[in-house]
């Protein structure tokens, strides 16, 4: 161990020490023994730490020291949709009557609870266009997986048995195609053109009669709106498949364009992106999906509905996939979104957009002098820089984005999307103000020029953090995934 | 538009609307075709001010029946434990919960280092070599595990205890549909799974055989016997627990588990109406490169300094794409924070101080049942749950408790249709003495 690590918590414990406070033992106690199958009474103890409650917290607090979060400061980190966490959300998701209740209570006594679900389904249903909405999946990627479900169970219900393939965009995120194959699909590939926006002709070569879906982000991942969306559902819909709305990107699109508009079929939203319910380091999120009226019947269940002025889960839904998470989702995140989109309301949600897409536009006029914009015309809520200028000089998009570490920012996102070469993608959103946004371009301007005229220190970043780059090769070799004494 | 959340100003929005080159916010929008674009307003609630949206939410939430409020004897894969209050404290600091997920681990050793202490404590209580740093729940991470199960033997047929929760076994459906897997139910004897049955369905085409530890109706299977029928083949052993209970049961790891999952919601992670809670997955090191979500190690910086990453990267999503065998990106890394601090607080010594807490209180129940004249169901070993027959619909009943302010048990027939009138009773650490009387003389009032 280094002098200067942090240390675990392991390594703070203490035998004698405790740091609970467990209810009064108020019944006749009886011999363990007695009360388990022999054997199964535990022999060894778990190795947790042991110790004091300040202990736990300076802990913790030294830990959080270390973690730069968004209110620690800027985190332009494309399509995550880093906006700014209302602390309402935390207070109203922590009320007893939210957070405190079980869910296999009877309905009579969480009206409360189906109250609000119903009413996000309904607010998301005017958000997205869509016919239906279920709260049920717990995240972006599990939305995709469910969607692609209800396709698939829409076709067999057709019996349309053989359309066995989704169709992809080579600047899709990770997930899509996983999700695809973790729904029995097969993938397929569809090129961008020069303009960073689907190929027709493309697309046209791949559809055909064992075309399931074709799954897009519109804007895209290049922060560009698919201008042909109308021409690209029309293709696809003319050979029979349906269109999968990724709605990672929603955030531009609000009070402008909705997916149900647009020719989309099934849309999941990532209200940990969007609707602001905070990404906790990675999660829990939530990843509602809204669906047409001829996918309705194949929702997961149960369903929030109406019945006169009773809220019910609805059971009786026979052509249902079925259950994609136990209970009625990320409950707690919904709550969190539901309260962003009532503190907002139509005018301010209008302006989120606005203001996100204004914000992304300045930022993407000024540093188009100093970074190589691979698509020049306006971009949405977020746009990509390419980092190839700067890889002629011998620093890398990596050196940049560690580089920006110093000056006390969250790179924007890098590598990604794949069609372009050492790839910046920066989503500034709404919730940033002008000053904000010029620290952080100046910075970047710095370091485009420190590039030509100091490379090292580019190249060496970071230079100010608690640990400097970390030897990932070895991480992986040689796998270390837990403490041992 | 002013709005708290929104710093635009109209000096800044004339000055950066200059900088672009465009006249209007509108401009920016022409690459909208004009079929699709949205006119006017979304028709939905006008916006709240913070005083008057939380006034509303306030008696939104009233409007629901809370455990603290109310007594609870329902469990059923969700219970109302003791959480430390530093929990939340932790939880609160804004530099975990505003953050992504880490992958600029120089300013995200905070969350790095924490989650892999995460990972070391569900090794320790499962007994297993190897967790990840979460999963949605137990109910996709028990299927999750059969997927591993059937990509690592090349089989494909789940063989699932019908002991193990009915919503985990209606998602382990769902998710084998996907993947084109057939789902078999063992059926259970005396509120265990019927080792016999299980040895006519354990065959070479089975890819993994899933227990519950205890099962749905707080029984503790038989692991051991178990074992040795599900390895006899080569099958895979997924144990689904309760981590909470593995204070003071031996963990599955010790019986031969190859994969242990479960939800982490007994370990400081409130009820939440279900969601979110924290699933959790542990294997034996062979299966390590095979794990879905994400892992976090240990590595060092080029000072030497010890630091933390996400690693073994080659198995996720964003690099596989349709070669992953998971699709899972966020998993549930904040309520991960919330059970690792609940057992740091618990520590060595709380975590079995309380799980024995549970056994004794269910067992003084349990007693207090019987004495009152209940036939206790499955009578025989059992954690913090017990099945009670009562005369009548337990719907009924429990409407009728909750006039007294006590939310009964879980209704059996909703899901086992043997078992109407059948009420799964938990018994948390929680209940008082003087709790678990009234429930018995309530109940014993009503069914006179």
């Amino acid at each position: 161990m280094h002098n200067q690590d942090q240390k675990l918590i392991f390594e703070l414990s203490t035998p004698g020490r405790i740091g609970y406070s467990l209810p009064e033992m108020d019944v006749p106690e009886t011999e363990l023994n007695g009360l388990l199958p022999e054997g199964y009474l535990r022999e060894e103890e778990p190795n947790l730490p042991e110790v004091s409650e300040l202990d736990i917290m300076r802990h913790y607090t030294a830990l959080s020291k270390r973690n730069h979060g968004l209110d620690s400061g800027f985190y332009p980190l494309g399509s995550c949709t880093m906006k700014y966490n209302p602390k309402i959300n935390e207070n109203v998701a922590r009320l007893n009557g939210f957070a405190h209740i079980h869910p296999l209570q009877d309905e009579s006594s969480v009206q409360g609870a189906l109250e609000l679900m119903y009413d996000l389904q309904q607010h998301l249903k005017e958000i997205t266009g869509m016919d239906e909405v279920t709260l049920q999946p717990a995240a972006g990627a599990h939305g995709e997986w469910t969607g692609l479900m209800l396709i698939r169970a829409y076709h067999e219900a057709n019996g349309d048995m053989e359309r066995t393939k989704v169709i992809i965009p080579d600047s899709a995120h990770g997930t899509n195609p996983a999700s695809a194959t973790v729904a029995g699909f097969e993938t397929i590939t569809v090129k961008s053109n020069d303009k960073g926006l689907v190929d027709l002709e493309d697309l046209r070569r791949v559809v055909g009669e064992d075309t399931a879906a074709l799954m897009l982000t519109n804007p895209n991942t290049l922060g560009l709106f698919e201008e042909h969306i109308v021409e690209i559902a029309e293709i696809v819909h003319a050979a029979g498949g349906k269109v999968y709305y990724d709605g990672a990107n929603l955030n531009a699109v609000l009070s402008k364009a909705r997916p149900g508009d647009m020719g989309f079929d099934v849309v999941h939203l990532n209200l940990h992106k969007t609707f602001t319910g905070p990404h906790g380091g990675g999660g829990p999120g939530s990843g509602p999906v809204g669906v047409k009226a001829d996918l309705i019947p194949f929702l997961p269940k149960p369903l929030v509905t109406k019945q006169g002025e009773q809220y019910v889960l609805d059971y009786d839904r026979p052509q249902s996939i079925g259950r994609v998470k136990p209970f009625y989702g990320n409950f707690g995140i919904n709550v969190r979104a539901y309260t962003y989109i009532r503190s907002m309301g139509p005018d301010g949600l209008k302006a989120v957009t606005e203001y996100a897409v204004l914000n992304a536009n300045y930022m993407m006029r000024r540093l188009a002098d100093y970074y190589d914009l691979p698509f020049d015309r306006h971009c949405k809520h977020e746009f990509v820089l390419s980092g190839r200028r700067q890889k002629k000089l011998g620093v890398r998009t990596l050196d940049i984005a560690k580089r920006l570490l110093d000056f006390g920012y969250h790179p924007p996102t890098i590598y990604f999307p794949l069609n372009v070469e050492e790839c910046i993608m920066i989503e500034p959103t709404e919730t940033e103000s002008k000053e904000t946004l010029d620290s952080f371009i100046e910075a970047m301007i710095q370091i485009a020029k420190e590039a030509e005229e100091n490379p090292e220190i580019v190249q060496e970043a970071p230079h100010t953090t608690v640990v400097g780059r970390l030897d990932e090769t070895t991480a992986a070799r040689k796998p270390i995934l837990r403490y041992q004494a | 538009m002013k709005h708290r959340y929104l710093p635009m100003t109209e000096q800044d929005q004339k000055d950066m609307l200059e900088t672009i080159g465009v006249s209007s916010i509108d401009d920016l929008f022409s690459d909208i075709p004009e079929k699709v674009k949205f006119k006017g307003q979304y028709n939905i609630k006008p916006a709240k001010s913070e005083t008057g949206l939380m006034k509303e939410l306030f008696k939104l939430a009233k409007r629901n029946a809370d455990l603290k409020e109310n007594v609870s004897f329902l469990g059923a894969g969700v219970y109302d434990h003791y959480i430390p209050v530093i929990v939340d404290h932790v939880l609160s600091r804004s530099e975990f919960y505003t953050a992504y997920t880490p992958y600029q681990p120089e300013i995200s050793q905070g969350e790095l280092q924490a989650i892999f202490e995460f990972q070391t404590m569900i090794c320790e209580l499962t007994g297993m070599e190897v967790a990840n740093s979460s999963m949605y729940d137990g109910g996709t991470a028990l299927a999750e595990a059969a997927m591993l199960s059937a990509g690592h033997t090349k089989r494909k047929t789940i063989v699932v205890s019908s002991a193990v929760h009915p919503e985990y076994r209606d998602v382990l459906k769902t998710y084998a549909k996907g993947q084109y897997l057939d789902v078999v139910e063992v059926p259970v004897n005396n509120g265990i799974t019927d080792v016999e049955a299980l040895k006519k369905l354990v065959k070479r085409d089975v890819a993994a055989v899933i227990l519950q530890y205890p099962n749905f109706f707080g029984r503790i299977e038989p692991l051991k016997e178990l074992e040795e029928v599900i390895h006899e083949h080569k099958a895979l052993f997924v144990v689904s627990s309760n981590p909470l209970s593995l204070g003071v049961l031996t963990p599955p790891g010790k019986f031969g588990a190859d994969i242990v999952v479960g939800d982490a919601q007994p370990l400081g992670i409130p009820t939440a109406f279900g969601g979110p809670h924290c699933g959790y997955f542990a294997v034996t090191s062979k299966l390590m490169r095979k794990v879905p979500g994400r892992l976090v190690g240990q590595t060092t910086d080029e000072a030497g300094r010890r630091g933390f990453v996400l690693t073994l990267q080659a198995r996720e999503q964003h690099i596989r794409r349709d070669k992953a065998t998971s699709n899972i990106c966020s998993n549930q890394a904040l309520n991960a924070l919330a059970a690792a601090v609940a057992m740091t607080a618990l520590g060595k010594k709380g975590i079995r101080e309380i799980a024995a807490a549970n056994l004794q209180k269910a067992h003084y129940a349990k007693n207090a049942f019987k004495q009152a004249g209940f036939e206790v169901v499955y009578d025989g070993h059992s954690f913090n749950e017990f099945v009670i027959k009562l005369n009548r619909p337990v719907k009924e009943i429990n409407q009728k408790l909750l006039h007294k302010g006590i939310i009964g048990g879980y209704d059996l027939g909703r899901d086992y249709p043997d078992l109407v009138h059948h009420m799964l009773i938990a018994v948390t650490e929680q209940r008082t003495k003087e709790e678990i009387d009234t429930l018995v003389r309530e109940l014993g009032d009503m069914h006179a």
